[in-house]
């Protein structure tokens, strides 16, 4: 189900490409807000968690996700050099399941570490703030990944598609309509995060059965619709 | 023996037809698929190498199915015409992926990166490649597993002569070697130089299939015309008709030009020069005035 060259070959594409320069901007930033956070208003835990679950979650964890995603399969199938991984006796689910460890790996690097970062710069993970979002974000990573990475199968405009989800239906919908909460990995990872906090300060609309259930079914689902896509791609030429 | 066997496939893309009901057994030594760009090309060899489903008809590898079937990889080498590879990696760390992917080592890549010459510039990124060497490390990339069967899709595009002559010897010798080669191009004379057999497209259908010499004979048989500008139309008109290669001249006034029937291709194509320069004359413009693929194959398909 892993393959070390096609891991090799996917990391160099994603660390390698200009996009990555938002892989590394944003965490950077988080840190930045973080920071000055704590210097005009000291440590408060609400803050800390109107930071974590405000800018951490709802836009950076996702932002990442449709980078690394999306960017783990989607240039290769533009560009058509993905033919050169098809045209070789290696399962494609196997390749699908790769590439999606791939981009769990670099959603988890770039969005959990500096949540954690970020957190303990707020409150010193007073509450058990910061661990709780650094969960829920490595949680997130996972399904994340394996959502934009299919979207990376099925259209040439993922990264599009992925930053509308990611910001209007998680973001302004999420805040807006109470039934697009349901709905939403960021809502799902916050039934975690809720579960690991103390006091009440984190909340989801989400149970954690539920949530977790979600959780589990679309990223299974995606991983597979995914592996399927590219078992039937074709390549239409130039003509 | 391999043998790729195209039944009676067709494939269409909503209401465009791209292949239309061809048959043909393409076995071992160098094939030729040749016909005008837009002929159907892509598609037939895209269907070979499975990266697209007939919409009827069927496309196998000595009997065993090639589109959804990863296994047939082993056997099959493909050169894609896209240009776009890792171009991030050098030429070495593309070939070397090429063969771990195939389960193979290094040992491979570094054989295949001989066969095609590419040593001296492994280690350079590919981004910083010409044409040609792209082609070649394609090629490296789909020989690391020494297939049975080797995939081309317009080889030789943008390659200069040498890198041109380079690459036909290579294949060639894969051809002698007994591996089945097929490899596509809208130019007869690559095809010629280098296939003994020759599958013609036109517009979606098998137009002609054969040896070579066969096919040459339907293309040069038929008139060929030329315009042709010198520094003294008249005696050359004169020196040419005189040899049996030209059928007519008809000195065009309006236009301060001959126009020239030849019936002898070949010959006529030497006779030319040396005419011109036996009686001194300069020679302008040369142009074959219905040279256009388009009606050396719609001659083709009527014969």
């Amino acid at each position: 189900m892993y393959d070390p060259t096609v891991a090799r070959l996917t990391y160099r594409a994603l660390l390698g490409r200009r996009r990555a320069l938002i892989l590394f901007a944003l965490p950077v930033l988080l840190i930045v807000i973080a920071a000055a956070v704590r210097g005009f208003s000291g440590a408060d835990d609400q803050v800390a968690v109107d930071v974590l679950g405000g800018f951490a979650l709802a836009t950076m964890v996702p932002i990442i996700g449709v980078i690394a995603g999306t960017g783990a399969i989607g240039p290769e199938i533009d560009d058509g050099s993905v033919v050169y991984l098809l045209s070789k006796p290696v399962k494609r689910p196997t390749i699908i399941s790769t590439k999606l460890i791939v981009a769990i790996a670099v959603t988890m690097a770039f969005s959990a570490i500096p949540t954690f970062i970020a957190g303990m710069i707020l409150n010193g993970n007073g509450q058990q703030i910061a661990v709780a979002h650094t969960i829920a974000a490595l949680v997130a990573s996972i399904t994340y990944a394996a959502i934009f990475l299919l979207l990376g199968t099925v259209t040439r405009h993922a990264v599009v598609f992925g930053l509308v989800y990611a910001l209007v239906w998680e973001a302004l919908f999420g805040s807006l309509v109470a039934g697009a909460r349901t709905l939403s990995v960021q809502q799902w990872s916050l039934a975690v995060a809720q579960k690991i906090g103390e006091g009440d300060l984190i909340t989801s609309d989400v149970g954690l059965p539920t949530a977790t259930v979600l959780l589990v079914i679309v990223t299974v689902a995606a991983t597979w619709y995914a592996g399927q896509k590219l078992r039937s791609l074709t390549l239409a030429g130039e003509e | 023996m391999t043998t790729i066997s195209i039944d009676h496939t067709s494939r269409w893309f909503g209401n465009v037809v791209a292949v239309n009901d061809i048959t043909m057994n393409i076995g071992p030594g160098v094939t030729g698929l040749l016909g005008p760009n837009g002929a159907g090309k892509s598609t037939l060899i895209n269907m070979m190498g499975g990266f697209l489903a007939p919409s009827t008809g069927s496309v196998t590898l000595d009997a065993r199915p090639i589109w959804r079937n990863e296994e047939i990889y082993k056997d099959i080498g493909i050169v894609p015409e896209r240009e776009a590879m890792y171009d991030f990696l050098t030429g070495r760390e593309f070939v070397v992926a090429n063969a771990e992917l195939h389960g193979l080592d290094e040992r491979a890549a570094k054989k295949a990166l001989a066969t095609v010459d590419m040593e001296y510039a492994q280690d350079r990124k590919i981004s910083t490649y010409s044409k040609g060497m792209r082609q070649r490390v394609k090629m490296a990339s789909a020989l690391v597993h020494d297939p049975a069967v080797l995939l081309l899709d317009e080889p030789f595009n943008g390659m200069d002569p040498r890198q041109r002559m380079q690459l036909m010897e290579l294949l060639r010798s894969m051809g002698d070697q007994g591996r089945t080669v097929l490899f596509s191009s809208h130019i007869l004379e690559e095809v010629e130089q280098l296939a003994s057999h020759i599958e013609v497209i036109v517009a979606g259908r098998h137009a002609a299939s054969g040896d070579f010499r066969k096919i040459r004979r339907l293309m040069t048989d038929r008139p060929h015309r030329y315009l042709i500008r010198s520094s003294d139309d008249r005696a050359l008109a004169a020196a040419l008709i005189a040899d049996p290669s030209t059928a007519g001249i008809e000195v065009d006034l309006k236009e301060g030009a001959l126009r020239i029937q030849a019936v002898d291709f070949g010959r006529f194509t030497t006779l030319l020069p040396r005419v011109a320069r036996e009686h001194g004359i300069r020679l302008l413009t040369v142009s074959p005035s219905d040279e256009s693929l388009e009606s050396v194959f719609s001659y083709l398909v009527a014969a």
